[in-house]
């Protein structure tokens, strides 16, 4: 099963048959138009590539209108993806996917960018302890302490935890469960939180 | 708040519940379920706070169960409340009761409110006697009294909007004095 492309929302809670309350990201999911259909003939391997949204039409550059006009769209969208199709299944460019792809009670795996932290220091970024605060330590409360032997290796063992940019890669967030789908509006529940802030785009993928 | 979220929440939120403030004692109506069977537990104890808002609102209910007290938070909104009746209204001074905590026996007593939004409860007949009835019927019964002066009262009594009715109770009992 293939995937579609997404925009986060926010957040909210919805509650269960069970009457229990549960945190759900709600995301705006598709329609995505099928841009180009790659196959193992001519591109080397099997995908279709979806869009999603519209980007500005002075922001278009030349070989996206171009692509997009190839897939038999009037304008360019503002975000493409590669998915993996489904076996059997016949696409072509200029059909549109939309969520009802995937149902209620569905698991899926949604892919984006976590919020950049900027330069972070190693009790934020790695749960490092930092130091106490009283007994006679000045100014080495968030320090990050040793960082390995010394003259024997005479270097820093590779992977060391430091120092430096947080967030802003891309992260999946595994199994989250759907819990509600909107066709009209085409919005998507799924329980639990999805990598990024609001308005960010996702990808989601079955499990 | 998207307005596409703000949707989904407003099909979710409930509107049938009667208006409460802390210091209301109040019957929550729990639906239980024991295996396939579900049955109506009541929890009856004074609301010491409410918290939150819009879909996530909760309300805080604490009784004294054998000797002890028992404090139960409850989703405002949540399907599993079958409902609530106002057994009393309180009168408090503050939004957050949490000194009945810290008292027992007499000491931890709510005033009765003898007073609403807008002046002070109808004296008339119709009130006394729901004075002595569930302060819900009582609410009922103050709207029902108002309905021939107001007929807006009425259709606010219906929505069970309380702000409402309250302030309908309030321009009906002044109305009765200027007539007196």
């Amino acid at each position: 099963m293939p995937g579609l492309i997404g925009k986060k929302l926010g957040m909210t809670q919805i509650f269960t048959e069970d009457g229990k309350a549960v945190g759900c990201t709600v995301l705006e999911v598709g329609p995505c138009p099928v841009v180009q259909v790659k196959t193992a003939r001519t591109d080397g391997y099997e995908a279709i590539q979806l869009g999603f949204g519209a980007h500005r039409e002075q922001s278009v550059t030349r070989p996206e209108a171009g692509h997009a006009a190839r897939g038999g769209l009037d304008h360019a969208p503002r975000v493409l993806a590669e998915f993996e199709p489904d076996e059997g299944q016949e696409y072509e460019a200029g059909q549109s996917l939309t969520v009802d792809l995937f149902e209620v009670g569905q698991r899926v795996k949604i892919t984006g960018a976590t919020k950049g932290r900027g330069f972070q220091g190693t009790v934020k970024r790695h749960n490092f302890g930092g130091s106490r605060a009283s007994h006679g330590g000045s100014a080495i409360l968030r320090k990050p302490g040793s960082i390995g032997p010394g003259t024997d290796p005479s270097r820093v063992i590779k992977g060391r935890k430091m120092s430096g940019q947080m967030g802003g890669t891309q992260r999946t967030a595994m199994n989250r469960r759907i819990e509600m789908i909107d066709l009209e509006r085409n919005l998507m529940l799924v329980r639990g939180s999805v990598p990024g802030s609001r308005n960010n785009v996702v990808l989601i993928r079955s499990t | 708040m998207d307005p596409r979220i703000a949707e989904i929440e407003k099909t979710q939120v409930r509107t049938d519940l009667p208006a409460f403030s802390p210091g209301d004692t109040l019957r929550v109506r729990v639906r239980v379920s024991e295996g396939a069977k579900e049955r109506i537990q009541a929890f009856e104890g004074i609301c010491i706070a409410r918290k939150g808002g819009g879909l996530s609102e909760t309300f805080m209910v604490r009784k004294i169960s054998g000797g002890v007290g028992v404090e139960r938070i409850f989703p405002l909104h949540s399907p599993s409340i079958e409902g609530i009746d106002v057994v009393r209204r309180g009168h408090v001074r503050r939004a957050k009761l949490y000194y009945l905590r810290a008292r027992s026996g007499k000491r931890a007593r709510v005033r009765e409110r003898r007073w609403w939004e807008g002046g002070l409860a109808p004296k008339s007949e119709a009130a006394t006697a729901a004075e002595q009835a569930e302060a819900e019927a009582e609410a009922e019964a103050a709207a029902a009294a108002e309905a021939a002066a107001l007929v807006e009262a009425e259709i606010a009594g219906e929505e069970a909007e309380a702000p409402e009715v309250m302030e309908a109770a309030g321009t009906a009992d002044e109305t009765g004095k200027a007539a007196e």
